[in-house]
């Protein structure tokens, strides 16, 4: 399933958040959104996933979702957004109890995507008794267990510190390898977006507008620090991001 | 270096520790020095009664069997009047805090009957639902559902809106929204505004009893009262304060049960 964001402009009241944005999102590849804070890069993947409603645009499905979706267009967040009441186990199993399953299937599923992301021997623990990488880690099984046909990620690993990101961003390399998911990808941090990215759209400050969709094209397992590329791309931004530092909030 | 000294501890304090039989202690020394200040003649006898002949009340009443006579009827009307003031406090509570509607509609409600002292109402109660028990059980739900309705709807409000968007994302029905992420989540809120409910229907169940009721321990305070027996006075006042300090605690127990998630 294929994924077109088709001349999409949203205002929130007086405020002009994007303008006229057009994307494409192959299937079975991950396209990252950069820009500077308060450019509407998570307004924009909100309303790919269907959360909120665009003023002028809209976004298009093209093909079915593959068999066996449960929830095709599904959020990674980046507060992880977990049920501090519920364990591993019962995050998981929330999202697939309102599907026709048997308690069977269900738990097979759930044992199938704890072992995918290693939490199996978590699944007894509450979250308020893991690490920030645990957290977002059964978020992603969380998301894995619908079987989304697009995963959307809102700044999936901005809460946690550099190095759990770097342990986090070889497990989602290592999950596409396998995988081949889909995947739209929201951050400001430049080196995620060139280590994950297949294609890297770099929004300007607001009201948010494509300035450049840059494809990369090495394959996920060899790449390095892609120096050029994110010099390339912090270029495009810098002023962007120091004009966008500048303004009043409520201006 | 010659001068050496260690560097000055000053963090401490400002933290609230558990302290288990202080509060023990502290009611124990208080009723031990009336019981010494009314003895040795520093207070005249007719300020209080002495501790030790409200205790030798109480074990009368107990020996009588007169305490259950008046304990049981009591209990029960807290009982089903307090049940009923909070189930439906929660639930008038949570459809304000789900629907704009609701809201706009009863806050102003809610607002204008939580200041009337429920006891004023007694009389139209007893019109409406007769002298006996129904009247009794409304007053005491009234009482009830008032703080319930402002505590639930407050908590619902409190609940982490990113945990509901996170289920509208995954396609979960309004209902499983409410039942496995709202009510939970306003678990912590809606409990202690139980706190406060039980505590005002305590006072109601006493007001309530004073006004047309043979057996209870409020009809059992109105008696010594108006015949200026402080011994009886204080037994039942002594019962009443076990009631509140009893269901504080089994609220508390409560507490670490469902709320065991919690940090």
């Amino acid at each position: 399933m294929d994924l077109t964001v088709e001349g999409l402009s949203h205002r929130y009241g007086d405020t002009e958040v994007l303008r006229d944005v057009s994307l494409d999102i192959p299937a079975g590849r991950i396209v990252c959104i950069v820009g500077p804070s308060g450019c509407g890069k998570s307004t924009l993947l909100r309303m790919i996933g269907g959360l909120e409603r665009p003023t002028v645009g809209a976004v298009m499905q093209r093909g079915a979702p593959p068999r066996g979706s449960l929830n095709p267009l599904t959020f990674v967040f980046q507060d992880f957004a977990l049920l501090p009441w519920r364990t591993v186990d019962g995050n998981v199993s929330l999202v697939l109890e309102d599907h026709a399953l048997s308690r069977a299937e269900r738990r097979t599923i759930i044992d199938d995507v704890l072992a995918r992301t290693r939490l199996t021997d978590f699944a007894g623990a509450l979250p308020r008794q893991l690490s920030g990488g645990m957290k977002q880690r059964v978020a992603i099984a969380r998301a894995l267990a619908v079987n989304p046909a697009v995963m959307l990620m809102d700044e999936p690993l901005s809460a946690l510190d550099a190095q759990t990101r770097e342990l986090l961003m070889d497990d989602l390399v290592a999950l596409w390898l396998r995988e081949r998911f889909t995947a739209v990808y929201v951050t400001h941090n430049l080196a995620e977006a060139v280590r994950l990215g297949h294609r890297v759209v770099v929004l300007s400050r607001r009201p948010g507008r494509i300035r450049e969709v840059v494809e990369i094209d090495a394959p996920l397992d060899a790449r390095g620090a892609m120096e050029d590329v994110q010099s390339h791309l912090w270029g495009l931004m810098r002023d962007e991001a120091r004009a966008a530092d500048a303004e009043l909030l409520d201006g | 270096m010659a001068d050496s000294r260690p560097v000055p501890f000053r963090g401490g304090g400002f933290v609230a520790r558990p302290r288990r039989w202080v509060g023990v202690a502290v009611i124990v020394a208080i009723v031990l020095a009336i019981e010494l200040g009314l003895r040795m003649g520093w207070m005249s006898r007719l300020t209080l009664p002495l501790p030790s002949d409200v205790a030798g009340t109480f074990v009368q009443l107990w020996d009588t069997g007169l305490l259950f006579k008046h304990l049981i009827p009591s209990l029960s009307r807290l009982a089903v009047g307090a049940t009923l003031g909070a189930l439906a406090g929660i639930g008038v509570g949570t459809l304000i805090g789900l629907f704009s509607l609701a809201r706009a509609g009863l806050v102003p409600l809610v607002a204008a009957i939580f200041p009337i002292p429920k006891i004023a109402l007694l009389p139209l109660f007893v019109i409406w639902f007769g002298i006996g028990e129904p009247s009794k059980y409304a007053l005491i739900a009234f009482g009830t559902f008032t703080p319930m309705v402002v505590a639930t709807y407050g908590a619902v409000d409190n609940v982490d809106r990113t945990l509901i968007r996170m289920g509208q994302s995954f396609g979960l029905s309004w209902g499983s929204i409410v039942r496995k992420i709202v009510l939970p989540g306003a678990m912590p809120g809606i409990l202690s505004g139980l706190r406060i409910g039980l505590a005002i229907s305590i006072i109601l169940l006493v007001a309530a009893e004073m006004l047309g009721a043979t057996y209870g321990i409020g009809a059992y305070i109105l008696e010594a009262g108006s015949l200026y027996d402080l011994e009886r006075l204080f037994a039942g006042v002594v019962i009443l304060s076990l009631l509140g300090v009893l269901t504080s605690a089994a609220i508390g127990l409560l507490e670490r049960r469902l709320l065991r998630w919690r940090v």
